[in-house]
């Protein structure tokens, strides 16, 4: 016997849900798409080809591009380190990890001023070798990589638990080198979980806006990513041309949450299966 | 598994632990030990002053009380949502699962314009609200509009799992004992899932006291009415004021870290007793 809810019940409350998501996610998002195409498409195609606008697509790509790489790489070894070795201080290791969550992206951009600004002992040496960091693109990469730290490293650390370790070590008794074993043992089994890591990175990167707004300096045409230059728009209230530079987000937004989606799926199942093994 | 105290025979923990290691250096812990030793550098007197003065306080209380109400909001919504997502079958039902998490897919200036727009009162929603005598943008009311739509996702998403799991024999036995339907919720079904709900409001409210982009169009941020604390620490960097934005950002990672130890504390003492469901 399974008990059912009323069917009166039941209505009430999926009337409830959809009319919660229909305000709350979807009214803001097609709004988005309707005022960017209110002043017709020549005004849309006018906004998004600026020149400015044109540069914080660029930016935007590249600090993106440059912030999933280097969470790439720490995501992977991180993930090997702490799942494959016992060692003293792993817990302490992966609470750090954690730690970018929890902090304001505008505390993270005030942390790297502090580092690199002015004031910092290090400042003297970087502008003696002329590197900028802050207020520069330098700044932007550091800032996007600290807000999206854990994004991959958490997502495949579950995954690899879940699998153990034992084809790892007859693969390396066998003779096998790490390298060799992590392409043809470990990346298969987190494959999907890897890539979902990557999406949710890619989303947050693009569209950081507190910690980069504290770093950039605000230079249009040279510090400035899409969300900045939105909001440079906004409050010149150029509306149309904030939300046409938008809508480009919110076109990257849904299919990010497809990828997210089909991704997630794909790698719930490998997960249950890994478990299954092990 | 049993822990193995001998050497691991899987290669690369030296390259995979050194990797980890640096990154994490260079990106969190050095960055967040110049904001210690910068902080260090003010007496207990100067920080005291700072983070006492009027407007400060002001910032703190909004902050913390809009961050409340839409955690709340999310905490009872998303207990709905989840109940629906879970326990219902209807058409439409994968799309708006799906959607969930737009608010982390959309990046939060392109929310926080959307938002802003659509309530100022002569915006197509705030004209209707504000023919009822009600303000939302550029009053508290916008804020925790603003907070309620980016603390979506996590009190849905961390009861769905829990629920998922929840055997249906308790309920049918409550049920076949004559408890009403309220009660067998409140007195069955609640327990089990509390743990979770109580997760994922501490994450949504954590999330919500850091949040900036979404919320600064819809503001206002007039001193001691709608000025977030982020938005403190942003205005005191803009005047250079370092040891202030430093001391106010002090306090805000220090709430955030009570915010995540009262959380910890409640999960253990509920997993206490619920430690045999899962």
């Amino acid at each position: 016997m399974k008990i059912e809810d009323p069917k009166a019940v039941k209505w009430t409350l999926i009337g409830i849900t959809a009319a919660f998501l229909a305000v709350m996610l979807v009214l803001p998002l097609t709004y988005v798409l309707f005022t960017a195409f209110r002043s017709g498409l020549e005004g849309f195609v006018a906004a998004v080809t600026d020149k400015y606008a044109l540069h914080a697509v660029y930016l935007t790509v590249i600090v993106t591009l440059m912030a999933v790489a280097v969470n790439v790489v720490f995501g992977l070894y991180t993930a090997w380190a702490l799942t494959k070795f016992s060692f003293r201080g792993k817990k302490l290791l992966s609470t750090i990890i954690d730690l970018p969550l929890t902090v304001s992206p505008i505390i993270a951009g005030l942390i790297f001023v502090l580092t690199f600004g002015r004031q910092s002992v290090l400042y003297p040496y970087l502008s003696d070798l002329h590197i900028k960091i802050i207020f520069a693109v330098p700044g932007i990469v550091l800032a996007t990589v600290f807000v999206t730290f854990p994004f991959i490293s958490r997502e495949i650390i579950p995954v690899l638990n879940a699998q153990g370790k034992d084809e790892e070590e007859a693969a390396a008794l066998m003779g096998a080198g790490a390298f060799r074993i992590f392409r043809q043992i470990t990346f298969p089994h987190i494959k999907w979980a890897f890539m979902y890591g990557v999406v949710l990175c890619t989303a947050r990167a693009m569209g950081e806006f507190g910690a980069v707004s504290v770093l950039s300096g605000h230079l249009r045409g040279k510090t400035n990513t899409m969300p900045l230059y939105i909001e440079i728009l906004y409050q010149g209230y150029d509306f149309t041309g904030a939300f046409a530079v938008s809508s480009l987000l919110v076109v990257m937004a849904i299919l990010i949450l497809i990828a997210r989606n089909v991704l997630e799926h794909r790698s719930k199942a490998q997960y249950l299966k890994n478990r299954r093994k092990a | 598994m049993a822990r193995k105290k001998t050497k691991s025979v899987i290669p690369g923990f030296g390259i995979s632990f050194g990797v980890s290691v640096s990154i994490l250096s260079l990106i969190v812990i050095i960055p967040l030990c110049s904001l210690v030793i910068y902080s260090s550098q003010l007496t207990l007197e100067q920080f005291f002053e700072i983070i006492t003065r009027p407007r400060v306080l002001a910032s703190y209380k909004v902050s913390l009380a809009t961050s409340f109400i839409a955690s709340v909001i999310n905490a009872v919504m998303g207990l709905v949502m989840a109940w629906v997502l879970v326990r219902y079958e209807f058409p439409g039902k994968r799309i708006l699962d799906g959607m969930i998490e737009l608010p982390f897919a959309l990046p939060t200036a392109v929310a926080g314009i959307s938002l802003a727009h659509l309530t100022v009162p002569n915006g197509p929603v705030g004209a209707v609200f504000s023919g009822l005598g009600i303000d939302i943008a550029y009053t508290w009311v916008g804020i925790t509009v603003a907070m309620t739509f980016i603390g979506i996702p996590f009190v849905v998403r961390s009861i769905q799992p829990v629920l998922e799991n929840v055997e249906g024999e308790y309920e049918e036995a409550a049920y076949l004992m004559g408890a009403g339907r309220l009660q067998t919720f409140f007195r069955v079904v609640l327990p089990e899932i509390r743990p979770a709900l109580i997760a994922g409001f501490t994450m949504a409210f954590a999330r919500c006291l850091g949040e900036y982009g979404s919320v600064v169009f819809i503001a206002g941020n007039k001193p001691y009415e709608t000025e977030i604390a982020p938005l403190m620490i942003m205005s005191e960097l803009q005047e250079f004021d370092y040891p202030a934005a430093t001391s106010v950002a002090l306090t805000m990672l220090l709430m955030a870290f009570v915010i995540l130890f009262v959380n910890a504390v409640l999960q253990s003492r509920a997993s206490a007793i619920v430690s045999g469901i899962r």
